[in-house]
């Protein structure tokens, strides 16, 4: 009995670092496509919220009201998945917590007060349609959009912190013993990082939302309802696809003065050298040796910095010992999902371009399928450049998970069973995120069937107590 | 200055029971009000009591987390490497609960929402269960200092943390009985107010036995933590107790109000109970809040989330109470029909 049991505990300890790690990228992955809906979506919703009061335009209102209504389930999904990180950090990470929590944990203290700020004001607003005065209504959903961005700002901060930390001292035996909160928080990266993911919350929540309209568009669904619910967020998404490229080559810059092995992994830089080519695609091989892809002459290092042109010296992964950069596989993913991310960001702003053009020179949106398509692809490539983006900061920092001062297997629990709780999330998250998106489904086509607005379209509150479900409902929301 | 901290932690312990907590024990009246057809009137209250308010309350947990953390780092890594099992199940479980509690609102179909319901009911009393399981660990002492692990399964399979989880389900799902008897009178629902006081007072006397249970077994397993609560403690345990009966007699006697009052001050003080109960000790006879403590900057900046929060926060989450308790947050959406959309 001992025996078998000890026996099964062996089989049970697995190295917790694999998983440990899979779990967290898993679990921020599927976070993160929550985040620019909760950060943006709000911003839509009031301008057509604005919209609908200050020209008294019903099709506008109806839509704020829906689109509140799709946020009251994705608000409450995201902040579920939210809280299962806080979990993690100590259930996954409780060395690195232990350590560097007085640091790190600075910005999630700000953090937390924004999203308490955020969760108590979209319940108002969700649950204020019917009784508030309509302007008090519309603004009681600013904070929501302030909070957003001033959470991720938050968030940001402390994933900056590990790639540029600062504002601590250290004694002998490496233990924190003075922090100064301003600095973690305004760390070196923080400005830029910040940026990019606040804007790309933005990019990915307008191209996002745009899709489902293009979609139905593409149906035949050509009403002036569908086409406020393309517009205002397509228009949201493109405004933000030109600054987001300005940010982001101002943050690959950041990369390169001061974390050049992340750099080097990123344009697959083995050996140091000037006039190096931007690979495009193409991968690293074990001995060193870059093959394949499209290399095209000296433009990593003039986008490095333009000013000393193709002489700029980028420097190479063989700086470093083996031990402290990333593996050659890893720097294999870091390389690809740049190219994903860069490549999906330009064809984003082409099809931006397309869409402000057609509004110069016409006076409207583009009118033909193919550019519908183009529009309902943006927003899942938007997502899929977005979670690039991510892979290539988290697995470009690698080894490390405090930048320089500690690796992530110093950091990881202690606990064999990470593998465990691994296959458990998984499966949950499959769960919730496929109900996440037939509920949301379901919504959509019951509101489409109501053709309006009407008080069973939720059944909620005393109100739904006299209500029969009918079959045609039940059928409705398959 | 950790003292101040301590004290922040344990009032968010005592926010996230006495808000957070009733949400989760109306969860638990949802799990057994019985089949669709009995249990639809209850279920529909509840849903229209803790629609509105759960993810705000919810934040509190948050909180404590991120106080935990940045201010007592040390003592996180512990807990976290410690009670790693009823920690994971509670993440799971406020994942399951508050998604499908999000999904029952949002579909029509019966079964749909039988489904979503029982994932949000089932995961509501799992939830306070591994909390109250967690605290008994701690508080038993079987936590140890140094960012170590304790015994993976003791460390919550143990006497006071079974009775502390049992003592959990019970207070939340007292306190929500009595908050869903306020709420049904506001509503001018006779039937739903008296069938949520018979409950809150069959709650009432179920906490009462646990809790006098729980005496022997604290004595017994937690030295430390009985000695506190019959010493400095004793004031609150006696407050508590005092507030309790006080709020059963008055749903016994149907009174108009008072007995809301009442059940959060006995629910709160036995907590804060707990809390002095166990002073200095974060983690009882092995690590002190003072020896705990991030250097002074990150206290400050605690400091200054928690006076920011009581400037920004506290204002909104009256705010958003009151307009709940006026009926001014009736459901999402609008009554009215707009016109059929016209073409562009």
């Amino acid at each position: 009995m001992t025996a078998t049991l000890s026996a099964l505990t062996a089989i049970l300890e697995v190295n917790p670092v694999p998983w440990a790690r899979a779990q967290m990228a898993f679990t921020l992955g599927f976070h993160i496509i929550l985040v620019p809906l909760g950060v943006s979506w709000a911003f839509m919703t009031l301008i057509a919220n604005y919209r609908g009061i200050r020209h008294n335009d019903r099709d506008a209102l109806t839509l704020a009201q829906r689109w509140s209504k799709f946020m009251a389930v994705t608000f409450a999904v995201g902040a579920v998945t939210g809280t299962v990180l806080t979990f993690e950090f100590g259930l996954l990470w409780p060395r690195f917590m232990g350590r560097w929590g007085e640091a790190f944990g600075v910005p999630f203290a700000f953090e937390g007060l924004f999203f308490f700020t955020e969760a108590i004001f979209i319940a108002i607003y969700i649950f204020g349609w019917r009784r508030l005065n309509p302007w008090a209504h519309f603004w009681t959903g600013v904070p929501i959009v302030l909070a957003g961005i001033f959470g991720s700002i938050s968030v940001v901060a402390a994933n900056a912190w590990m790639n540029a930390p600062s504002g601590f001292e250290l004694d002998s035996n490496g233990n924190v013993i003075k922090v100064d909160p301003i600095e973690v928080i305004f760390n070196d990266s923080m400005p830029w990082q910040a940026a990019h993911m606040v804007i790309a919350a933005y990019l990915v929540g307008g191209f996002l939302v745009a899709s489902v309209y293009a979609v139905g568009m593409l149906r035949g669904r050509r009403d002036r309802y569908h086409y406020l619910g393309f517009v205002i967020a397509f228009t949201v998404g493109a405004v933000a696809t030109p600054i987001q490229m300005g940010v982001g080559d101002g943050l690959a810059r950041w990369v390169y003065n001061n974390q050049p092995v992340k750099f080097a992994a990123i344009e697959l830089v083995p050996t140091t050298s000037s006039d190096v080519p931007e690979t495009l695609l193409g991968r690293l091989n074990e001995d060193g040796t870059v093959s394949g892809g499209i290399p095209i002459p000296g433009l990593a290092s003039w986008l490095s910095d333009p000013s000393t042109g193709r002489a700029t010296v980028v420097q190479g992964l063989d700086t470093v010992p083996p031990d402290q950069r990333p593996t050659v596989r890893q720097t294999n993913i870091v390389h690809l999902c740049w190219d994903i991310m860069v490549g999906l960001g330009t064809l984003l702003f082409l099809l931006a371009v397309w869409y402000a053009l057609s509004w110069v020179f016409r006076r409207r949106m583009p009118q033909t399928k193919l550019f519908l398509w183009a529009a309902a692809a943006a927003g899942p490539a938007a997502v899929i450049a977005m979670e690039a983006g991510w892979v290539v900061t988290e697995v470009g920092r690698q080894p490390w998970i405090v930048y320089n001062l500690m690796k992530v297997e110093d950091a990881v629990t202690a606990n064999t069973g990470v593998w465990i709780t691994f296959f458990a999330v998984v499966i949950l998250y499959a769960l919730v995120g496929t109900a996440t998106i037939l509920v949301l489904r379901g919504m959509s086509r019951r509101f489409r069937h109501a053709e309006g607005f009407t008080d069973q379209d939720t059944p909620y509150g005393p109100s739904a107590l006299t209500k029969e479900v009918s079959a045609t409902e039940e059928e409705a929301i398959r | 200055m950790s003292t101040t901290v301590a004290v922040v932690l344990l009032l968010a312990v005592v926010a996230y029971a006495v808000f957070g907590g009733a949400d989760f024990g109306a969860g638990f009246w949802d799990l057994i009000a019985g089949g669709p057809e009995r249990g639809k009137h209850p279920r529909d209250l509840i849903e229209h009591s803790i629609g509105p308010v759960w993810e705000a309350n919810h934040v509190w947990l948050i909180f404590i987390f991120v106080i935990l953390w940045t201010s007592f780092p040390e003592a996180y890594a512990s807990i976290t490497l410690t009670l790693f099992v009823p920690l994971t199940i509670a993440a799971l479980g406020i994942v399951l609960r508050g998604a499908s509690f999000a999904f029952r609102k949002a579909v029509v179909g019966l079964r749909y929402r039988r489904i979503f319901g029982a994932a949000f009911a089932a995961s509501s009393v799992l939830v306070p269960y591994c909390m109250g399981a967690i605290a008994g660990g701690i508080a038993s002492g079987r936590v140890p200092a140094g960012g170590q692990a304790g015994d993976p399964v003791h460390s919550w399979i143990n006497p006071t943390s079974v009775v502390a989880g049992v003592l959990a389900v019970a207070a939340v799902a007292y306190l929500a009985a009595v908050y869903l008897v306020w709420d049904a009178r506001r509503l001018a629902d006779p039937d739903m107010a008296d069938y949520f006081r018979r409950r809150a007072i069959v709650a009432a006397g179920v906490v009462g036995v646990i809790g006098f249970i729980g005496i022997f077994i604290l004595r017994a397993d937690a030295r430390y933590l009985f000695d506190g609560l019959a010493s400095r403690g004793l004031p609150l345990v006696i407050l508590s107790v005092l507030c309790g009966v006080s709020a059963l007699v008055l749903l016994i006697r149907n009174a108009a109000r008072g007995a809301r009052l009442l059940a959060v001050v006995a629910v709160a003080s036995i907590i804060i109970g707990w809390g002095v109960a166990q002073w200095p000790y974060l983690l009882p006879e092995t690590l002190t809040f003072s020896a705990a403590a991030s250097p002074s900057g990150t206290l400050v900046a605690v400091l200054a989330v928690v006076v920011l929060a009581a400037i920004i926060v506290v204002p909104g989450f009256i705010l958003l109470f009151v307009l709940h308790e006026k009926g001014l947050l009736p459901e999402e959406g609008v009554e009215d029909e707009p016109a059929p959309s016209r073409p562009v």
